[in-house]
Parts: structure tokens; sequence; C-alpha cells
């Protein structure tokens, strides 16, 4: 049995790994060192929350702090990405890409297209995801379906630190820019995790749990409230069939639609703003390409269509629940076409 | 004959003028084509700013990175990307610089260290920073350089950039082309400094402001400013004072400017009148030697817009392809 780690230790050892096999890997961002040019510690932080803690001893200066100037250096990185580096910039809240979306959106996902195949920005932007630490509306979003409508750019979300190390060096390793997003309540989660390096390909969505009556596709934190309803619907007889999107573009639809195939039924959970959300997005492409195999109408669970409060009490009403998720799936299941 | 005055041999000055001379020829063509609506989408021409082009990149190899603006086209065409090319992708036709998916806004060769042409105004600039930050790891003396026009100088991304570069200390160049109008809009109303001396200085950079019309000006600062950066002597600032000859863009009726300003401009501030009246006043160069390299760059321009227009568009099977690497 592998050893158990949490996704913060998990980010941390791919960027390690993969650091140490590449010397054309660099990382950047805002006191992913911490200390710079202080008379104190240097990697006094390892980022805000401490995920890159450790690096600077084993690779020096090829972790750079930066300035408080996401526009500039997350364009840097993307720069240097076509320049034939392999940097990875932590963006730290994905909140910020309101500053540095030109460079992201107009820059690194369009140059394959735009200049006709000739060039590859093999970058990879770290962000935080997600409610639940009392941050409010501007430290506590999704996004990713914004970054998902962007042809060119590549979005991950994993839920495990399993498939957060794979699906990190992966995305390292990968030619096209990535977005990564982690889930800032997950980064504590532990669970085995290998030591030796493993990349996850993309688009390969996960069947973490199987049953008969109901298929919940889920991402990122959403996936463990989809289990925990798994949970307390199974003691009424109810199984779900779980699937984890694990990468948001590319999509793996073909696992959703077997899935759907054999449920017949559809809950799709999203911790993003429901307008043009992913769930949104997976419903309507099973609407369109398994509408026969479906016995009920899809379900969404989502947030409100409102930003993230603050307060304690209305922050967690925002971010969806097993129940709601136990409730839609009940719904579901009493809808039906007969 | 006397002896030669210049920093450069008299093959460079030829290579030089030749630059200038396919841009100017280039740019007068696209403006008439345009015009008969043999193009689509947007222009911006670079005709009468040739002389910044021709003698910054003259002091660069294709290891050197360039990001370019959206008046693109005399950046390219000095950093050495094909001119059939660039005509084929103005166009949009197959086969050209972007395979037609770019156009004028976008041609970009990395294989010659062009970067792009760019249509979000100040966008090169960070990405300059990472290109001189891929540089400095590389460590064999590469520099990179961003262009900006004096309107997209007061973007924030070229600002954070001038300071990014300052703190990193990296082999970058901030090139201003300061061509008295962003759009429609004078340089004075837009920029409150008198001076981008000055405003580099905010930055920590040092800063030189030049006669962008005058070839050896722009040679002679920007040869300082590039062997510094080589060296590890870090970013600077050029500003280039100079003219358009056409509007912002192809189909701009100029209502802006002063009375007899472009006649004014096109009489007495041309690049390339003021080069050759150099070379040939200091007898380096003959009039008879400048003019057979004028009817050859026409030739180039002529002989690329018979093959653009000759050239099969693209197809539908051309639609989703270079997306993406791998997907």
């Amino acid at each position: 049995m592998a050893r158990k780690i949490s996704m913060k230790q998990a980010i941390n050892e791919a960027l390690d790994q993969e650091m140490a096999r590449d010397p054309s890997v660099i990382c950047m961002g805002e006191d992913i060192v911490g200390g710079a040019g202080g008379e104190g510690e240097r990697d006094a932080w390892g980022g805000v929350l401490g995920v890159t803690k450790g690096l600077y001893a084993k690779h020096g200066d090829r972790l750079m702090d930066t300035p408080l100037s996401e526009s500039a250096y997350i364009g840097a990185a993307i720069g240097a990405a076509a320049c034939g580096m392999r940097p990875v910039a932590e963006l730290m809240f994905i909140d910020f890409m309101g500053v540095c979306f030109d460079q992201i959106f107009n820059q690194a996902a369009k140059f394959k297209y735009m200049f006709g195949g000739k060039a590859e920005t093999p970058v990879v932007i770290r962000a935080m995801v997600g409610a639940g630490f009392r941050a409010a509306a501007q430290h506590s979003q999704m996004l990713t379906p914004l970054f998902t409508h962007i042809p060119g750019i590549k979005v991950v979300c994993p839920s495990t630190p399993y498939d957060t190390k794979g699906l990190l060096i992966q995305a390292i390793r990968d030619n096209d820019p990535v977005i990564f997003c982690e889930h800032k309540n997950l980064y504590g989660f532990e669970g085995e995790v290998p030591e030796a390096s493993y990349a996850i390909p993309f688009g390969e969505a996960n069947v973490v749990r199987d049953g008969r009556d109901a298929t919940v596709v889920a991402y990122g934190l959403m996936v463990h409230r989809a289990l925990e309803a798994a949970a307390s619907l199974a003691k009424e007889g109810i199984e779900i069939e779980i699937v984890d999107l694990r990468t948001l573009s590319p999509i793996d639809m073909d696992t959703v639609l077997d899935s759907v195939t054999k449920t017949g039924r559809l809950v799709c959970v999203d911790e993003a703003n429901p307008r043009c959300s992913i769930a949104a997005d997976v419903s309507a492409q099973v609407a369109m390409r398994a509408f026969g195999a479906l016995k009920a109408g899809i379900e969404m669970v989502t947030p409100p269509h409102v930003p993230v409060p603050f307060s304690p009490p209305l922050e967690d009403l925002y971010i969806p629940s097993a129940a709601q998720v136990a409730a839609a799936v009940r719904k579901t299941l009493k809808g039906g076409r007969h | 004959m006397a002896g030669n005055p210049f920093p450069l041999s008299k093959a460079e000055l030829l290579k030089a003028y030749r630059t200038m001379r396919t841009i100017r020829e280039f740019e007068e063509r696209l403006h008439v084509d345009f015009g008969r609506g043999d193009i689509p989408g947007f222009v911006h021409l670079y005709a009468g700013e040739e002389a910044a082009a021709a003698g910054i990149m003259i002091h660069l190899g294709d290891g050197d990175r360039i990001a370019s603006t959206h008046r693109g086209h005399g950046h390219c065409i000095a950093k050495g990307v094909d001119v059939g090319e660039m005509m084929l992708e103005i166009y949009g036709k197959k086969g050209g610089s972007c395979n037609g998916k770019g156009g004028s806004m976008h041609i970009a060769d990395l294989s010659k260290g062009m970067m792009g042409a760019n249509g979000i105004l100040g966008a090169g600039a960070p990405l300059v920073c990472g290109a001189a930050l891929a540089a400095k790891y590389r460590k064999k003396g590469e520099v990179a350089i961003s262009f900006v026009g004096d309107g997209a100088s007061n973007q924030g991304t070229f600002l954070e950039s001038l300071n990014l570069a300052a703190v990193w200390n990296l082999p970058a160049i901030f090139v201003v082309e300061n061509n008295g109008y962003a759009e429609s809009t004078s340089r004075d109303y837009g920029v409150a400094v008198d001076s981008y001396v000055d405003r580099a200085a905010g930055f920590g950079l040092p800063g030189i402001t030049v006669d962008g019309t005058d070839f050896f000006a722009v040679y002679e600062a920007a040869g300082e400013i590039i062997r510094r950066a080589r060296e590890g002597g870090g970013p600077s600032l050029l500003e280039c004072k100079m003219v358009r000859f056409h509007g912002h863009f192809e189909g701009d009726a100029q209502t802006y400017r002063g009375p007899g300003e472009l006649d004014d401009i096109r009489a007495n501030h041309d690049c390339l009148k003021k080069f050759a009246a150099q070379v040939t006043a200091a007898g380096v160069i003959s009039a008879d030697e400048l003019a057979p390299i004028d009817r050859e760059a026409l030739a180039v321009v002529e002989d690329a817009v018979a093959r653009a227009k000759a050239a099969p568009l693209p197809t539908v099977a051309d639609l989703t392809t270079d997306v993406y690497v791998s997907y």
C-alpha cells in the first residue's frame, strides 16, 4: 500500500520530481518562495498556503518570487514557454485572473492556431479555486467554465491527491497551455500516492463509484459531496454511479455517455455558478447525444447564480451539499417517461 | 571617394536600405490593394517608420526575440520573415506565415525570433519578459525586444513589464514607437510626461529618445542598449520619435491631422529620403547604386502579390486543425 499524503504534498512532490527531471521546468509566482530581498528567512512561505515550501532548497533560483504583477509574470511565463521553457506559474487565487486574463485567453490560448500551428506554449498556470474559506466573493470562485470555454487551453481540476500528482505531472509535460485548478478545501485531504513519478492522461474521466440507478457527474470538491450523498442513498437502496471528470478540457464525454446509457438518469454537480457551467455543458451534450437513453429529466446541482458570500451560514448555503445531491437523485428517480 | 564615416560597412548600409525600401514598397502596395477591396480585415501600415525597424533589427540574430504590435509588417520584414509568406497571409491564403489563420495582425515566425504581431495593444511586453527570462537561462547573450506605440505605452501590461524586467534584470528592451498618434488621439493628450526617458526612470530603467526617422540615430542608440543587455547590464527603454504616413488603419480619413501635416511628413520627414541623402552626401553610396535596390524591392513585392492572388484559399479541412498540440 502506498503511503498517504495530502493534496498539498502531492503538488509539491510533482513539482519537485518534474524540476529534477527537466531543467527547462521553472516555477514563478507571488511568494512561492517567500522572503525575497528581505533580511529574514528565504523560503519563508513557500506559497501563501505553503504548497511550494522546501522546493527552493532543492532547486534554488528556478523558483522565482514575482512582484505583485500578474499581467507581467503570467505573460512572462507564457512568453518563456513560447521560447523553449516549461514554466509553472502560480496565480494564487483563480479570481486574480481578471487582471491577467488577456495573456491567458488572447495570447497563450491563441498562439498555436493563430500562428498556423507553428507555436507551442507548454505553460502551466496553477491556481486555487473554490469556496469554503470564508474568503468572500473575490477569493472563492471556481471560474472553471470560463477557461473551459476557450479553445487552445486545457483545464484540470482534480479531486484526490493521487490524481493531483499524476495530472500535474502530465500538465507540466503537456505541450499545450494548462490551467491547473486546485481546490483550496482539498489541500489537506489525504490519500494514497505512490512515491514514484507517474502521469495521468488528460481526457480520461474516473468512475469513482459504480451504480445502476443514476449517474452523478462531478469534479473537484463536488466529487466528495457526491460520495457523501451516495452513502446516504445506499441506505435507501439507491446506488448511484459517480463520474469524476478530472479534466474539463478535454472532457471525457464517452465515459459520461456510457454511464448514462446504463443508468438512464443524470445529475450534474458543479461548484461553479449555474449559467454556462460545466454542469450545463454536460447536460446539453447528454441531451443531444443520449436523449433516447434518458428515463427522466436531467438535474443540475449548483450554487445559486450569485457571488460567493462571506458570512459563514450564507457561504454554507451557497456551496452545493451532499443533501442537495441526494435530493436531486431522488427527484430524477421519481421523474420518468413511461 | 572619401572614407566611410558611418559605423556600418557599405554592404551593411545597402542591406539596411534594402530592408527599408522593401517595407515601404510592401506597405504602399497594401495601401493600394486594400483600397481596391482585395484584402480582408484590418490593415495597419508601417510606412514612414522603417528606420526604427531596420536600425534596431540589424543588431539581432534569429536567437533574439521580438514581440511586435498591430502595426507589425515592418518588424516582420526587418526580422527576416519571408515576404512572400507574409503577403499570402495578409491575403488569407494557404501557405501564408500562419496558414491564413492569423492575417495582418498576427504574423509570426518563431524560427526567426518573431513572436508575433499582436492585436492586443501592450500584450507583447510581458511575453518579451518571458523571452528575456528564457534567454537568461540559456546564457547565450540573447536579448528580447518589445515594440509598443505611444498609445500602448499607457497599458498596464507595458508598465508592469518595465518593472518586472528591471527587478529581474532581464535582457529586455522596450521600444516605444512614438508616431504622435494613438489611433486618432494625439500622443500629448494620452501621455502626461514629456519624455519617455522620465517614464523609464520612474521604473528604474535607463531610457533614451532618438529621432526615429534617422536610421543612424536609431542604429547607434539601439546598438548601445542591446550590447548592454547582452552583457547582463539589464533592460532599457528606447523611444523613437517617428511619423506615420498612413492612418491608424486603412480606411482612416485622418481628419484629426492638421492642415498640410501629411504633405510635410512625406516631404521633410521621410526616413528613406534621409538615409539616401546621408549616404550619397558622404560619397559612400551613389544614387545609381540605390536605384537597382528600389527596382528589386518593387519586384519582390509585385511577385509576392501575384503569387498571393493566385494561391488557393484555406478549406474546411483547415478550420479545426492546429488548436492544440494534442487533444
